[in-house]
């Protein structure tokens, strides 16, 4: 049974959108529990942990590429169709380097020196709450297709921006100051292993900088 | 029933049953596309959407379908061109449902977008030019008609655009957006009511016999914009904050609001329709009768009541045998057409085809509500609309009018052949 309306109808992005964040958010949020359980040495925990991410990670690809499928250059959208395609993008590196954090881990056997682990967790605890404050935005998206991308609306998702990119500077703050505390162990640890460390430093903060970097593209999205 | 012609009867039965078809194809189809923007955004239940498609499109036809019917009736087609063979204009009218008929079984069995509007004045312009010669048709009244399949989508497009634009601006930015629709939705519900009524009463009264004057007609407009609106704001007052859906999405109980308003524009959407659409499956009847009735073809007979209600009949038939499943699995898939956009478009729609029923233009209902539809996206209303099927859309009637015609010249000869 055809129908002209439901065809020329597209399928709204938004949701899938928000589906998408959703998963690679938990993606994230099951990092803190692997590094608490590799430091623990409960290596068949870390495992399966490791396992749950590369399925989140999987099905955050397979929604991914739904998005772009589903997207032709035929659409008329308020947003620049560009602008859509950007944000999925951004959204699952956050999928993809949790993925890859975790992998290292497993593979490694990395742990974090009991010196530095405390304030380790807590920087990976709130680079998860930056990816969070991510998600808590893009789930605005359609409020901010009801509103037109105008009005009383963007100022909430400006808000919710605001408080992520506040959380994204804690989290550099805290990324240095790990830095610089491995630095000073250099001498004590295997430079492989301090190797290592910098690497999985560098990663985590990296998760809140593609918070960070979803936020500018919903920016985007705002000012046009 | 007296007969002038021989086989007078027969033509009015075939008129009958033709016609009946073809209004039941349009029940089937156009209305229940109509309906299912309303169960799509869950305004309305399927049962609802029947009911009210029903009522106002039946309304339609026979408070507002007169003029149309008489410009597919003796508007497209000279009548003192074929003053002495009166069998041809029955036999050409005949042609032209079945082919319109036929031409629309197939493109629903397709899933084409064709409109029946194209595809009758496409039959009756083929009938005419090949079978009675390209001088029988007043080929300006057919250039205005083509001209008014451009226009309306255009004009149905910018209302739309700019009932959306005063939706946002009023209620969608503001801080407090439910307050603000409780207070301006029932000024919507007053222009739906008003606007139809209005051009119903000035346009549409004089067939069934009722004649008002100007003061008259606005009051009497005025009255049904109010009291319309004021069974809207009672229907609104009761709509309760649905705090768990609102946490999810904070317009939840706006759309409420709005899907209260999408109730009256569909039903508006559903007179205008029938006050359209009718036509293309009574007109022709129209003329087969009156013609076969008096054995001349006249430029002066009004369009009898009955022909008007067999029309009506024949789409809420249409409607309660087919159409329901047409309404359920469009609404399905439209779902996020919700009901601030939807009424935009409906409201937009409705109004560019009653001022169009009341000047006598048989119009496409489908193309000017994909108008409609496309204004409130310029208006950034709507999250993704793919153009590829909007040119899909309009390029159709550029097939369905040559289609239209060679099927009706077909049947033209062959029906000449068996009676003449």
């Amino acid at each position: 049974m055809g129908s002209f309306l439901s065809d020329m109808l597209g399928r709204s992005p938004v949701e899938p959108l928000q589906d998408h964040i959703k998963t690679a958010y938990q993606a994230a949020t099951l990092l803190p529990d692997m590094f608490k359980a590799a430091n623990l040495n409960d290596w068949v925990k870390v495992d399966e942990i490791c396992e749950q991410i590369k399925q989140l990670e999987n099905e955050a690809d397979d929604m991914k590429n739904d998005i772009r499928a589903n997207l032709p250059k035929s659409l008329f959208m308020p947003v620049p169709r560009q602008d859509l395609l950007e944000l999925v993008l951004v959204q699952d590196k956050v999928a993809n380097l949790s993925k890859q954090i975790s992998s290292m881990v497993k593979v490694r056997k990395l742990q974090v020196p009991a010196s530095l682990y405390e304030q380790f967790i807590e920087f990976v605890e709130r680079c998860v709450d930056a990816a969070k404050k991510a998600k808590q935005s893009v789930n605005e998206l359609d409020e901010l297709y009801e509103t037109g991308f105008r009005g009383a609306e963007v100022k909430v998702v400006e808000k919710l921006i605001a408080k992520l990119d506040k959380i994204e500077t804690e989290t550099d703050g805290m990324q240095h100051s790990l830095q610089a505390k491995v630095f000073s162990m250099e001498n004590d640890l295997p430079p492989v292993e301090v190797m290592f460390l910098y690497k999985l430093i560098d990663m985590t903060g990296d998760v809140a900088d593609q918070a960070e970097r979803i936020g500018r593209r919903l920016e985007l999205l705002l000012a046009k | 029933m007296e007969f002038e012609l021989t086989y007078g009867l027969t033509y009015v039965i075939l008129a009958g049953v033709f016609g009946g078809f073809m209004a039941w194809g349009i029940g089937a189809n156009d209305v229940a596309n109509a309906m299912a923007t309303s169960v799509g955004s869950k305004a309305i239940t399927i049962k609802q959407a029947i009911i009210i498609a029903a009522i106002f499109e039946f309304a339609g036809a026979v408070l507002a379908g007169g003029e149309v019917t008489s410009t597919i009736r003796k508007g497209i087609i000279d009548a003192d061109s074929i003053a002495g063979n009166p069998e041809l204009l029955i036999f050409g009218m005949l042609a032209s449902l079945l082919a319109a008929g036929c031409w629309l079984l197939l493109a629903s069995k397709k899933g084409w977008p064709v409109s029946t509007t194209h595809s009758i004045v496409g039959a009756v312009v083929g009938f005419a030019a090949v079978g009675i010669g390209t001088e029988a048709i007043k080929w300006s009244k057919v250039g205005d008609i083509v001209m008014s399949w451009i226009i309306t989508p255009v004009i149905a497009g910018f209302l739309a655009f700019l009932i959306f634009q005063t939706v946002h601006h009023l209620i969608l930015k503001q801080k407090n957006p439910l307050d603000m629709a409780k207070r301006y939705v029932p000024v919507y519900m007053f222009i739906t009511a008003f606007v139809l009524t209005l051009v119903t009463i000035k346009k549409g009264l004089k067939h069934v016999g009722l004649e008002l004057t100007d003061p008259q007609a606005y009051t009497y407009a005025a009255l049904s914009g109010v009291v319309v609106s004021l069974i809207g704001a009672f229907f609104i007052s009761r709509i309760k904050v649905d705090k768990k859906k609102e946490k999810d999405f904070h317009f939840y109980t706006v759309e409420k609001v709005f899907a209260v308003l999408m109730v009256i524009t569909a039903s508006g959407l559903a007179f205008a329709h029938g006050s359209n659409d009718v036509a293309n499956a009574i007109g022709p009847v129209a003329a087969i009768v009156s013609t076969a009735q008096t054995g001349i073809v006249s430029a002066k007979a009004g369009v009898q009541t009955w022909i008007l209600l067999l029309g009506g009949i024949g789409i809420v038939i249409g409607l309660a045998t087919y159409g329901i499943r047409v309404i359920r699995t469009v609404g399905q898939k439209i779902t996020h057409l919700t009901p601030s956009r939807g009424f935009a478009a409906e409201l937009a729609a409705s109004v560019t085809i009653v001022v169009a029923s009341g000047t006598g233009m048989p119009i496409s209902t489908t193309q000017t509500l994909v108008g409609a539809v496309l204004g409130v996206g310029m208006a950034r209303g709507i999250s993704a609309i793919d153009l590829k099927v909007v040119r899909n859309i309009f390029a159709s009637w550029v097939i369905t009018i040559p289609a239209g015609a060679s099927l009706s010249i077909v049947f033209f000869f062959i029906l000449k052949a068996i009676f003449g």
